[in-house]
């Protein structure tokens, strides 16, 4: 694995969308390789970034508003911006 | 009934991720709120054709997606199929200083990215061309694989790759863009050429630039280990 093909598959490994051989080998090469790793380091605090940048809290008023709409009684403040459990 | 007091227990909780996404695309907080209400009744009415241990939340995000589609996007101006400019690998990073900053023992990348303030992040991604915003919030924010992003959008999965592909390009040429418009990026250097000289410097005066930060301002992580953000393939399945 070179640097132009680890590179070329920055956003599918970072996506988890390698197969586990794949995914092995460019993790070899970025073991290998600082510059690369940073770069890829990089792309990942970007991404926390953005991900973290683009979250709003649906207003209350909408909740109210939705919880109407379909009828449910909604206890409305609970958890606002979690994953519900697996 | 059951059925009513089941949807609202599973579907609420995703409000603040579907009112989220609905505030990128529609770029306007009142018709955010129309979107996800509307994407709610319509999901609430269908709710007899969701089929249990399938994707709610990809199912919901697919609905909010045809609405928006279907009814907001009449209103805007239709969106073109929008050729992006070219940007080449890494750009933000070799902007900012690069493996020279790293090289040189600045390192400043991180700093400054952690200093982008919600705002800049926020325009950045809402001056993405629609189909590419749309797949990198999904994938970016939502964390969703190719395959549910495929069938949120109704596209094949080669095009959610080269959408993601280019979108996050451009998106990075965005902050860019906005990030220097405000100040917060060192201006010049439209071109490191592999010549980081000055970039780290600007950049760290950049990122000392407290006052104009947000107070909201997220845990700011050192920079993690190279691995990956997301768990395996195999087990993304969602639930």
């Amino acid at each position: 694995m070179d640097c132009d093909k680890a590179n070329a598959r920055i956003y599918r490994y970072l996506d988890g969308e390698l197969t586990v051989w794949r995914r092995i080998r460019i993790a070899r090469h970025l073991d290998e390789c600082p510059p690369c790793a940073q770069g890829f380091e990089f792309e990942i605090h970007l991404r926390q970034i953005v991900s973290v940048r683009c979250r709003d809290e649906a207003p209350p008023a909408l909740r109210r508003r939705v919880a109407e709409a379909i009828g449910a009684t909604v206890p409305p403040e609970r958890r606002l911006h979690g994953e519900p459990g697996a | 009934m059951a059925d009513q007091e089941r949807f609202a227990d599973l579907a609420m909780p995703y409000m603040s991720a579907l009112y989220s996404a609905a505030l990128r695309m529609t770029r306007n907080p009142s018709d955010a709120e129309d979107l996800v209400q509307e994407t709610y009744l319509r999901a609430y009415r269908g709710f007899g054709g969701f089929r249990d241990g399938t994707n709610l939340k990809a199912w919901l995000y697919r609905i909010l997606t045809n609405t928006f589609i279907n009814t907001y996007r009449a209103k805007q101006r239709r969106p073109s199929e929008t050729a992006l400019e070219e940007t080449e690998d890494f750009f933000l990073y070799r902007r900012l200083g690069g493996a020279d900053a790293a090289a040189m023992q600045r390192t400043p990348e991180s700093e400054v990215l952690d200093a982008i303030p919600e705002a800049v992040v926020k325009d950045a991604v809402e001056a993405l061309p629609e189909q590419f915003r749309m797949a990198v919030l999904l994938a970016d924010v939502e964390g969703f694989s190719y395959k549910e992003i495929a069938e949120i959008m109704a596209v094949p999965i080669g095009t959610v790759m080269s959408r993601l592909h280019r979108g996050r390009k451009q998106l990075q040429r965005s902050l860019w863009d906005f990030g220097r418009e405000r100040g917060l990026l060192p201006d010049g250097a439209d071109d490191p050429a592999g010549n980081g000289t000055g970039n780290g410097r600007a950049a760290a005066d950049a990122s000392s630039n407290e006052e104009d930060r947000p107070n909201d301002r997220p845990e700011a992580k050192p920079a993690k280990p190279v691995k990956p953000v997301k768990a395996e393939p195999a087990t993304r399945t969602g639930s």
